[in-house]
């Protein structure tokens, strides 16, 4: 058993915690099935008007966004344009696929989250997990059907990441607290003032460069000690989202945008069915409006 | 006579039901009082059929969980299979014990059980946890009555012996 946790260290027990992970599957499924039937219950109990209500508001918020990814893909191929003017590689938008969080609770003083896509997916350990408001976390263990995934908050966890203002870069420490960032690095006259958003820096080579990861919420200056005492607020909805993107950073769906034509596919890729996985490469017109979910947001 | 493996499947799904409650989704504040589910059933087995749950059970169990919960693989399992031990050991005199005073030596196992994980847990260099982290046992230790008049009507039920 000793043996066991200590091979665990070196993680040459990969295979076996995947393997055996098919094995508590069907207990993951099971503690599902409550809340299914509630949701259920709810979805076909709610009365004609609410859904009415509620189809209203998702067409109001679908034009906002379709208003915006216009602009944005206008923007982007400019800055395409302007980037082989520099001479620069730069990828615009990576490959993503949907996924739903599994309700099973896990240790609470743990960081971590269950996915409902595996192996057969082509999850890897190590890939970056995103929700609609920026980066969530990454893959640390994958089984055939399911994942594990630890977010951006354990304490095991750090992030490179730059100020979108100034492009100051460095690196985001899990507090432990699931609203909460460390930022332990920066120097006591570092340029940051609370509301400055961090972004990825792809520094690291695991996040793809540019999703929203924290906002600073307060700078503590000490000049007693070298380094100022920032803390930050997780942009992403850590502890209510319930669909999650995975990235491939490296595979790019499309070279370039023109989506004026394909609008009408947004609906399909947004209408939030997690079950219908999107995967892109061989749905170029879907792939720039969703690949883009972080940087649509203010 | 009933055969010696009678009842078998109604043990394992007691420890099933536990696993079950263990990753129930909670509101926030029950997560970190939740019971420590698997380590009362596997206590009361060892208890009421010490020839046929031990630690052998109790580190399956404990692998179990330790996938369901996400935490270093072996790290339930040694601690169960040493609460296992240990109950097995003492269960001639624990049998005995008015339950008040079981409740109590359970909550020393169950001590005992997260010490163990805090110890794995602090060795790979997990932080310290907060005090509340030792609630779960003594949510558990006011459990057991329930947990032990319940398994022991259904054992009986079942005549499992």
């Amino acid at each position: 058993m000793v043996l066991m946790t200590l091979d665990h260290r070196y993680n040459q027990l990969h295979s076996l915690r995947a393997g055996l992970s098919v094995v508590v599957y069907p207990l993951q499924l099971a503690v599902e099935i409550p809340g299914d039937v509630t949701a259920w219950f709810r979805e076909s109990l709610s009365t004609r008007r609410q859904l009415q209500e509620e189809n209203a508001s998702l067409r109001t918020q679908l034009l906002m966004l379709k208003a915006q990814s216009q602009k944005l893909q206008s923007l982007e191929v400019e800055n395409i344009r302007l980037r082989e003017l520099l001479d620069s590689s730069f990828e615009v938008g990576e490959k993503v696929l949907v996924a739903e969080l599994m309700v099973a609770n896990l240790d609470p003083y743990k960081h971590q989250v269950v996915i409902n896509k595996g192996e057969l997916d082509r999850v890897y350990p190590g890939q970056p997990l995103l929700d609609a408001e920026g980066v969530m976390g990454q893959v640390v263990h994958v089984g055939p059907y399911s994942s594990t995934a630890v977010l951006i908050t354990d304490t095991s966890h750090a992030i490179p990441v730059r100020i979108n203002r100034n492009g100051i870069r460095t690196i985001a420490l899990g507090s432990g607290t699931i609203n909460r960032l460390d930022l332990p690095y920066l120097s006591n006259n570092a340029d940051v003032v609370p509301g400055d958003l961090l972004v990825t820096s792809g520094l690291g080579g695991r996040f793809p460069p540019g999703y929203p990861v924290a906002v600073v919420e307060a700078v503590q200056h000490d000049p007693g000690r070298t380094f100022a005492r920032i803390i930050a607020k997780p942009t992403a909805r850590l502890d209510s989202s319930s669909e999650v993107l995975l990235v491939w950073p490296g595979e790019t769906p499309v070279a370039e945008s023109d989506v004026s034509v394909q609008t009408d596919d947004t609906p399909a890729v947004e209408s939030g069915v997690a079950e219908e996985s999107v995967e892109t490469p061989d749905n170029d017109s879907a792939a720039p409006v969703e690949s883009h979910p972080a940087e649509a947001t203010p | 006579m009933l055969a010696p493996h009678h009842g078998s499947g109604v043990i394992a799904g007691t420890f099933l039901i536990a696993l079950l409650l263990t990753i129930m989704p909670m509101p926030d504040w029950m997560r970190y009082i939740r019971p420590d589910w698997v380590g009362l059933v596997l206590i009361y087995w060892c208890l009421a059929l010490p020839e046929r749950v031990g630690v052998g059970t109790g580190w399956v169990t404990g692998l179990l969980v330790d996938l369901l919960t996400g935490t270093l693989l072996g790290q339930h399992a040694m601690a169960l299979a040493v609460v296992a031990y240990l109950t097995l050991k003492f269960h001639q005199r624990v049998r005995l014990f008015p339950v008040w005073q079981q409740a109590l030596t359970v909550l020393v196992l169950l001590v005992l059980h997260q010490l163990l994980a805090l110890w794995v847990s602090r060795f790979i260099g997990r932080p310290a946890p907060p005090w509340y982290y030792w609630a779960p046992s003594v949510t558990s230790m006011l459990l057991w009555p329930v947990i032990y008049l319940f398994l022991r009507t259904l054992r009986r039920g079942f005549r499992i012996s």
